[in-house]
């Protein structure tokens, strides 16, 4: 049982990573038509805010302290973020905390730069076949990659969750089991939380806002829309934008459970994709439960019991799943009729 | 019109055709001529000797890569005579003069494996075809090292493997051009299960999570076989990807599997990331079978230890060399690197360095660069004073035998750098073996022409 809830836990948080990106994915393809490759690449341009604040937040001061040698025979050098010699105590709450507030400095990056991506480069490729946004998306991310690899270098880059959220919780005594039977990171719960939180504030924002009613009814009929006079176009881009928030948030509050590096996008993007497609093209229900649902089966994949049974399942289930729910339904599990059809 | 009706079309016609015909003519003695003149690849003909340095400065081993890239550095410099000379001072016996290598200056070039057997391939080719290197070495990994070593074999130059861990390396992929000073996973099983058993009994159950590659496989199996001799239970062994970044779904089926022992069969940010993510799901904290979990990383390194932080306090596994040795070798290698670079070296930089001082000497003993003449030299070489006691270059598999360390993270650091603590230093007889246990052939050295 303590297993079970353990898996269904994992299963969630990886869910949570990719709803959060299949949604945003979905979100573009739902207003735009576009498939958009390059959404990987904005999970880690999200993340790489995070690093660079927390660069920022971490530039040192160097001095020299002639009183202590190191092993080799030279002075040893006393090293202090100038963030903690400027402001004291109020400087180191600010660097424990680096990754929320990396939060509050991603969401305008990325809202700027999802919506230059849209007029810049992804507007002039609606009316082309998919397979041509694929690739010129595809390319994209590939820029986006290697610029980051120029500027932050290769490497993974370790940014530490806030320390009152760095170990793990004692989950099991909570339900009543025996202490520390079951535990899990505190981040990885607050992970999963801010996942939920964010999927709730997006649907809330296109069923109670008028922006979102318009957004729901340009999605529906475009054209119609249109023609009641409605700039319908901007609200895309501004949609494009927010799905490129959505894509950012979900990279920045990840670069504590693994140290970013330029190429994570892309190992995101695959598995967001079966997620998307299993969900149902154009579905943002369907993108969210698909996430959660296939982050789920991953986990239980990876038991030791299941393991014993059907070897290197764990790595091959989403797949599976996908190859059989699209036997059965083509359009998948919440897919709207004549959405990538015929 | 006047320039086709110029009067010397004729004579430069035939003035032209005579150049071409006597070029042509000559061309292949010239090549005969040029290339019987070096009875090896590569021979270096100026006043300059290049040397291939190979190292992953990408993926999951890029830290190791760039200890190593200073190691050898610093290793030229003193070749060069320039610096303090660090170990070169303590060698014994050394032929080297600090003025080069057989009168030539030491020159080198630089590639990045990537981590990647295919890149690391095409990087050792291009430094060997087109930077004419007459050695390549470097690695952070036994399936680039073996890749690489099989390269240097087939092209004819001496491959001098860096950290390489996969009892492969020196086994069934050995290769008469390859040589190894770094130990072996044999080596870390059989000197790490005498002390896991003072230290946790020998009624323990274990788990493995194993690296999916050569190293890890090695590995897992002298682990096993090593804490099976002392009567521990191997519970499950799953393998996982390089670089799967994040280990949650292979950590925790190891809650329920019965084991109370963790075995860590990963390296470099794999390690970081899959030891921090085991502690960070409450596996050093946990209780089973009546027994504290414990955790088990049998291949160590400093660099490793800086990037997991506090979880490694506490936890044993092995190493080839520690900064913290007592020794003259030691001594002068961490004082040259500390003071060049800031930061005490890595067992990365260490054996990367060895590597370039012994094929050096070897090549001044020989006389010459000629691949056949230094594997003769370090065939069998005795040596001391280069940090690790006295040591043998064996000629049976050219691997290198000397003491290992077993060392656990330091509950109590007294400084950034002081992370791991040396338990104890295992003789030589205890980690020794027979070299037919793990096949394969060396064959014969190729010159390469």
């Amino acid at each position: 049982m303590d297993q079970i809830l353990l898996q269904i836990l994992n299963g969630l948080d990886k869910g949570g990573a990719y709803a959060l990106i299949a949604l945003g994915l979905t979100l573009i393809f739902g207003t735009l038509g576009v498939v958009n490759f390059a959404h990987g690449a904005l999970f880690m341009l999200g993340a790489f805010c995070a690093v660079g604040l927390y660069q920022l937040l971490t530039l040192e001061m160097v001095s020299i302290d002639p009183n202590n040698m190191t092993p080799w025979g030279t002075p040893a050098e006393i090293r202090q973020p100038y963030i903690e010699a400027w402001f004291g105590e109020a400087g180191s709450t600010m660097l424990n905390f680096a990754v929320p507030l990396s939060i509050l400095v991603a969401i305008p990056i990325m809202l700027v730069i999802g919506i230059v991506m849209e007029r810049g480069l992804v507007k002039h490729f609606y009316r082309r076949p998919h397979a041509e946004q694929i690739l010129v998306t595809f390319g994209l991310a590939i820029v986006l990659q290697e610029i980051i690899k120029v500027w932050f270098g290769a490497n993974p880059i370790p940014i530490p969750a806030p320390e009152a959220v760095s170990g793990s919780a004692d989950i099991g005594s909570w339900f009543g089991f025996a202490e520390n039977a079951i535990s899990y990171p505190w981040w990885r719960l607050v992970y999963l939380l801010f996942s939920v939180a964010v999927i709730c504030a997006v649907f809330a924002f296109l069923q109670f806002t008028t922006f979102g009613m318009v957004v729901r009814a340009g999605m529906a009929d475009r054209e119609t829309v249109g023609l009641l006079g409605i700039d319908i176009d901007k609200r895309f881009t501004i949609m494009f934008g927010i799905a490129a928030v959505v894509a950012g948030l979900a990279g920045v509050m990840y670069t504590p459970i693994l140290p970013p590096d330029y190429h994570m996008g892309m190992d995101f993007l695959v598995l967001s994709f079966v997620v998307v497609v299993v969900g149902g093209m154009g579905s943002l229900t369907g993108a969210v439960a698909a996430g959660f649902l296939l982050g789920i089966l991953q986990s239980f994949a990876s038991m030791t019991e299941i393991k014993s049974i059907f070897p290197g399942i764990d790595q091959i289930i989403i797949y599976l799943v996908a190859v059989a729910i699209l036997l059965v339904r083509p359009r998948g599990l919440m897919g709207r009729k004549g959405v990538m059809e015929g | 019109m006047s320039i086709i009706k110029t009067g010397t079309s004729r004579r430069t016609v035939l003035k032209g055709g005579a150049v071409f015909a006597g070029t042509a003519l000559a061309a292949p003695h010239l090549f005969v001529r040029r290339a019987s003149a070096a009875d090896y690849l590569n021979a270096p003909t100026g006043s300059t000797v290049t040397l291939g340095f190979n190292v992953p400065q990408t993926g999951p081993y890029a830290d190791e890569g760039a200890d190593e890239l200073r190691a050898y550095q610093l290793a030229v410099e003193h070749l060069n005579g320039d610096g303090d000379g660090g170990m070169l001072n303590t060698m014994k016996p050394t032929a080297l003069k600090g003025n080069g290598v057989l009168g030539k200056k030491v020159e080198f070039v630089t590639g990045d494996t990537q981590t990647k057997s295919d890149a690391a391939r095409a990087s050792a080719k291009r430094m060997i075809e087109k930077d004419g290197a007459v050695m390549i070495t470097g690695g952070s990994s036994s399936g680039v090292a073996i890749a690489v070593q099989s390269l240097c074999q087939e092209a004819g130059v001496i491959f001098m493997a860096g950290l390489t861990h996969s009892n492969d390396t020196t086994g069934k992929d050995k290769r008469a051009n390859g040589f190894r000073h770094f130990f072996n996973a044999y080596m870390s099983g059989a000197a790490l299960a005498p002390v896991l058993e003072k230290a946790y009994g020998a009624d323990r159950r274990a788990y493995h999570l194993t690296a999916d590659y050569t190293w890890g496989w090695t590995q897992e199996e002298s682990i096993k076989n090593s804490t099976e001799n002392i009567g521990w239970e191997t519970v499950e062994t799953v393998r996982t990807p390089l670089g799967a970044g994040d280990f949650s779904q292979y950590i925790t089926p190891v809650l329920n599997s019965g084991a109370d022992v963790l075995i860590l069969n990963h390296y470099g940010k794999d390690m970081v990331n899959s030891l921090t993510q085991a502690v960070q799901f409450g596996l050093k904290d946990k209780q089973a079978n009546g027994k504290n979990f414990e955790i088990v990383v049998p291949l160590y390194s400093e660099l490793m230890a800086q990037g997991a932080g506090e979880a490694v306090k506490g936890i044993f596994g092995s190493a080839n060399w520690d900064w913290k040795l007592k020794n003259p070798g030691t001594e002068a290698f961490v004082k040259s690197f500390g003071q060049k670079y800031g930061q005490p070296p890595s067992q990365a930089a260490q054996t990367c360095y060895v590597q370039t001082l012994l094929y050096a000497d070897a090549c001044e003993r020989a006389g010459t660069f000629n691949p056949c003449a230094v594997i003769s030299e370090l065939e069998g070489f005795e040596f001391d004073g280069l940090g690790n006691g006295p040591t043998l270059y064996r000629a049976a598999d050219h691997q290198c035998f000397k003491k290992v360390l077993v060392v656990k993270g330091n509950e109590n650091p007294t400084n950034q750098y002081d992370l791991l603590e040396i338990v104890e230093e295992v003789p030589v007889e205890q980690v020794m073996y027979d070299p037919s246990i793990f096949g394969g052939e060396l064959g014969s050295c190729n010159p390469g022409v």
